[in-house]
Order: structure tokens, then C-alpha cells, then sequence
């Protein structure tokens, strides 16, 4: 077993030697993790492992993946999507351009499920999805667009429930075990690597989801991001995260109102949006 | 029998209890069906709540349940252990960690494995371990596993499990 002091070892060799800060991450998870990968690589000693770490640059990849979590799926809770389609998107449609920004998209499903919202409202053609994610590996599989047909019979009941009515499969061509989904949807989403911890607002978005990517910050980091999305969001723009999180006990909360029970909050015209402090002003691209 | 048991529960309980608790997603009635049958406040828990006695606290479906050393929850969408998801395992190993001997791990009726590790490292950690006998369960998989696996400190049945709280405060 890895022991506390030595998960504080390796987050700072990951620090120093790669710039991947994980200082702020939420303990016990992290060091679930670990663990994990201790006993999974069967590596003998913990110096082992810290040496490995240090000194194998492919090992490090495989490192970050593993003890940062990449499970998602299509229409995760539906009822959300729903109300996507019904409160947010209609809202959005009155936008000439629509900016939406997936913070900490992993392998990208639910990415490919808002490209299937904006189809389904006839938006997709004048919306962008940026995507981003610390780990370039699962940005490139996003990117490709083909994920386990295994999955395929859940994605399709979870879209169902979100209020869709095409037929799922229509999206994608399956193949042998994989789906690939259509390059409709792919042509509009914008891949790129971006660190939550460390990098700043690159733009402005009248959408951010970020769903079960904080639940493994602490809280300090937690209020942190958040003050990034808040000076990414444009008034009257909107913030999607997880089931169980929440913006309540953020300082840029007063700017927020929540969108009935869901997890959705939207900024209200005449925010407070502090953007002296350490973080620049974003830079528009447009 | 977590229905049966929590009424017996007295007011001003010393500790938190956390049920982990295997079952499909969903806005679930759980919530609510435990807060009729007991004096206790109960809440579902949202992630980075604070753990305080007195309380009852249940696992979201969906997530795993883990305990900081700050005493916060916090949540963890990884992969499923055990196939299930919260799964048991992972929040006993990770309230032992925190808790030490403070902690008292307890497993009911289930149907597969899911526990045994966890109270394994409850008991290393110097906590207490008690099972459900299997031969009241419901179903006697789970508390069965344990009792062939742990060291375990009481076999008790329902009315067993109801004195036991009531002797802890």
C-alpha cells in the first residue's frame, strides 16, 4: 500500500519534473488510484514505482490516465439533457454563434450527445464545441469518434429518455465492436489540451459543462475553476456540472441561479465578474 | 432490515452512520422511505459534505463513497468494483484509513463479494467488524463471504444488530 506521504512524493516528483500539478486534488480518490495502479503494474516497492514515474516518459502517460478517472457516457443522466433541450438551447438559438465549451471532455461521449442536441434543434450549424482535456490520449480518441457498440444499447435508452426520437443508431455506422459516429457532428467540435489547474480562460462561451470532473478537487481548486468559468461565461450564459455538485458554497455563486432541480445555473445580466487577481482578461477568439 | 434496524437508532447518536447500499440509478425514494423510520436527519450525500454525528448519510447511486482525512465526502465516477457502483469495498477501505479503531464496519444481506476486502482492511486498521447471520439474510452471498474470509468480531441477527446500536449511543 501507497501511504499518504508518499502519494504527497510522487505529486510533487509530477510537479517538478512534468508541470502536472495534481497538489489540489481531492485525497482519497487520488490515492485510491495509486493504489490501484500499484497493485494492477505489481510493482514491488514504492521507490520502484516513484523511480518508473520519474524516469519512463510512457509509463508517465499511462500514469496519468489511470489515476485520473476517464469514465463517462452518452446522456448521463437524462433528465439533464432534457432540460438542455427544453430550457437552454432555445435560449441559445437567439445567438448568431453558439460557443460551448466541454471543460475536462475525457474520451468525449458527451460531447457527441450536445452535437446531437444542436442536430435535433437544427443548431449544429452555427455552433462550436470546445472541448478540452489535461490528457492528450483521450482528446485523440474523442476526436476519432468511435466508441465500444457494447455501450450502444444504454447511450440509446439514456437518449430516449432525454426526449430524443430519432432512432440512435442513426448517428453512427457500426462496425465489427465499435460505433462511429457521423462526421456531422465531429466537424463542429474543436479538440485541445487545456489544464484546468494551470492554464486560463481562452475564450468566452454562452455554455461551459464540466460534470463530475471537480468532484476530484478540493475545495480550494474547486472555487478556483469556477472563477475560471465565470469569466468564461458570458451574462445570461449557462453552467452545467454533475448530479451530486453543486455551486452553492462558491464565492462566484451570487452571480448564479439554478435552473429548477438540475444541476444547470445561469449567470445573471449584471454579474460581478472579478477578473483583476492572478488571471488575465480571456482572449476572444473568435 | 436497514428498515428494521434504524428505528432503533436512539436520538442523540454519538456517531454517523453511512449506508452503502447496492441498487439502480435514479432520483431514488431511499431518501425518503429512511427518513420515516428514524429520529435522525438523513441526506443523501452531495459531494464534499461535511461528516457529522448524529446523521445518517447514503451513498448516491452512481458514485463511489469516499471519506477524506478532513472528514468531507468526496465522490469518484471511476470504473465499478465488484461490478457495483458505490461499491462497498470502497468506502469501508476508505473510512478505515480515516476512521482507524473509531470505525465500526457492518454487512448486510447482498448478493456477491462486495464487502469482504473492505472489512478486511477495517479490521487491520483496528476497527470493529460485524455481519449479519447469514442464515437470516436475505441474502446470505455477501455476509457469507465475510464470515469465510474475516476475522469478523459479532455474528448478529436482526434483533442482535438492534441491541448493539442501542448499547453504542
Amino acid at each position: 500500500m501507497v501511504k499518504d506521504v508518499e502519494v504527497d512524493i510522487l505529486l510533487n516528483d509530477l510537479l517538478e519534473r512534468y508541470g502536472y500539478d495534481f497538489t489540489d486534488y481531492a485525497k482519497a480518490s487520488l490515492k485510491r488510484r495509486i493504489n490501484r495502479l500499484f497493485t494492477l503494474d505489481k510493482f514491488p516497492s514504492f521507490a520502484e514505482l516513484r523511480y518508473r514515474v520519474k524516469n519512463d516518459e510512457t509509463y508517465l502517460k499511462r500514469f496519468v490516465e489511470e489515476i485520473t478517472v476517464n469514465v463517462t457516457e452518452m446522456f448521463r443522466d437524462p433528465s439533464f439533457y432534457k432540460m438542455l433541450r427544453t430550457e437552454v438551447l432555445p435560449v441559445l438559438a437567439t445567438y448568431p454563434l453558439i460557443r460551448i465549451w466541454h471543460a475536462g471532455c475525457s474520451t468525449g461521449e458527451e460531447v457527441y450527445s450536445m452535437g446531437i442536441l444542436l442536430k435535433e434543434a437544427n443548431l449544429l450549424q452555427k455552433s462550436l464545441l470546445y472541448a478540452t482535456d489535461l490528457n492528450p490520449d483521450v482528446l485523440e480518441r474523442a476526436r476519432r469518434g468511435i466508441f465500444p457498440m457494447v455501450n450502444m444499447k444504454q447511450y440509446s435508452e439514456n437518449y430516449i429518455l432525454s426526449g430524443g426520437t430519432q432512432d440512435f443508431s442513426s448517428y453512427y455506422t457500426a462496425k465489427y465492436d465499435r460505433a462511429k459516429f457521423n462526421t456531422d457532428l465531429t466537424k463542429k467540435m474543436i479538440y485541445a489540451t487545456h489544464n484546468l489547474v494551470s492554464d486560463r480562460s481562452f475564450n468566452e462561451f454562452q455554455l461551459i459543462l464540466c460534470r463530475n470532473v471537480m468532484i476530484y478537487f478540493d475545495k480550494d481548486l474547486q472555487d478556483k475553476v469556477l472563477t475560471l468559468f465565470d469569466q468564461s461565461i458570458e451574462p445570461l450564459g449557462f453552467l452545467g456540472l454533475g448530479s451530486k455538485e453543486t455551486l452553492r458554497f462558491s464565492s462566484v455563486s451570487v452571480n448564479y441561479v439554478q435552473l429548477s432541480k438540475e444541476k444547470i445555473w445561469r449567470k445573471k445580466a449584471h454579474a460581478n465578474t472579478n477578473c483583476s487577481s492572478s488571471v488575465a482578461p480571456p482572449v476572444v477568439l473568435k | 432490515m436497514i428498515l428494521q434496524v434504524l428505528p432503533s437508532v436512539p436520538k442523540n447518536f454519538s456517531l454517523a452512520i453511512v449506508i452503502v447500499l447496492h441498487r439502480r440509478g435514479g432520483e431514488s425514494v431511499l431518501t425518503e422511505l429512511l427518513t420515516e423510520k428514524t429520529v435522525l436527519p438523513v441526506k443523501e450525500v452531495e459531494e464534499k459534505d461535511e461528516i457529522l454525528s448524529g446523521n445518517v448519510y447514503i451513498a448516491p447511486a452512481d458514485y463511489h463513497l469516499l471519506i477524506e482525512n478532513d472528514r468531507t465526502f468526496s465522490l469518484d465516477y471511476s470504473e465499478k468494483v465488484n461490478y457495483s457502483r458505490p461499491s462497498i469495498d470502497v468506502s469501508f477501505e476508505s473510512a478505515a484509513e480515516v476512521y482507524g479503531n473509531k470505525l465500526i464496519g457492518m454487512l448486510l444481506s447482498g448478493a456477491n463479494a462486495d464487502g469482504t476486502e473492505g472489512l478486511k482492511r477495517i479490521k487491520e486498521l483496528g476497527g470493529l467488524v460485524v455481519v449479519q447471520n447469514p442464515s437470516e439474510a436475505s441474502v446470505s452471498y455477501m455476509p457469507q463471504q465475510a464470515l469465510d474470509d474475516v476475522q469478523v468480531d459479532y455474528v448478529f441477527d436482526t434483533n442482535g444488530i438492534k441491541h448493539f446500536f442501542q448499547k453504542l449511543k
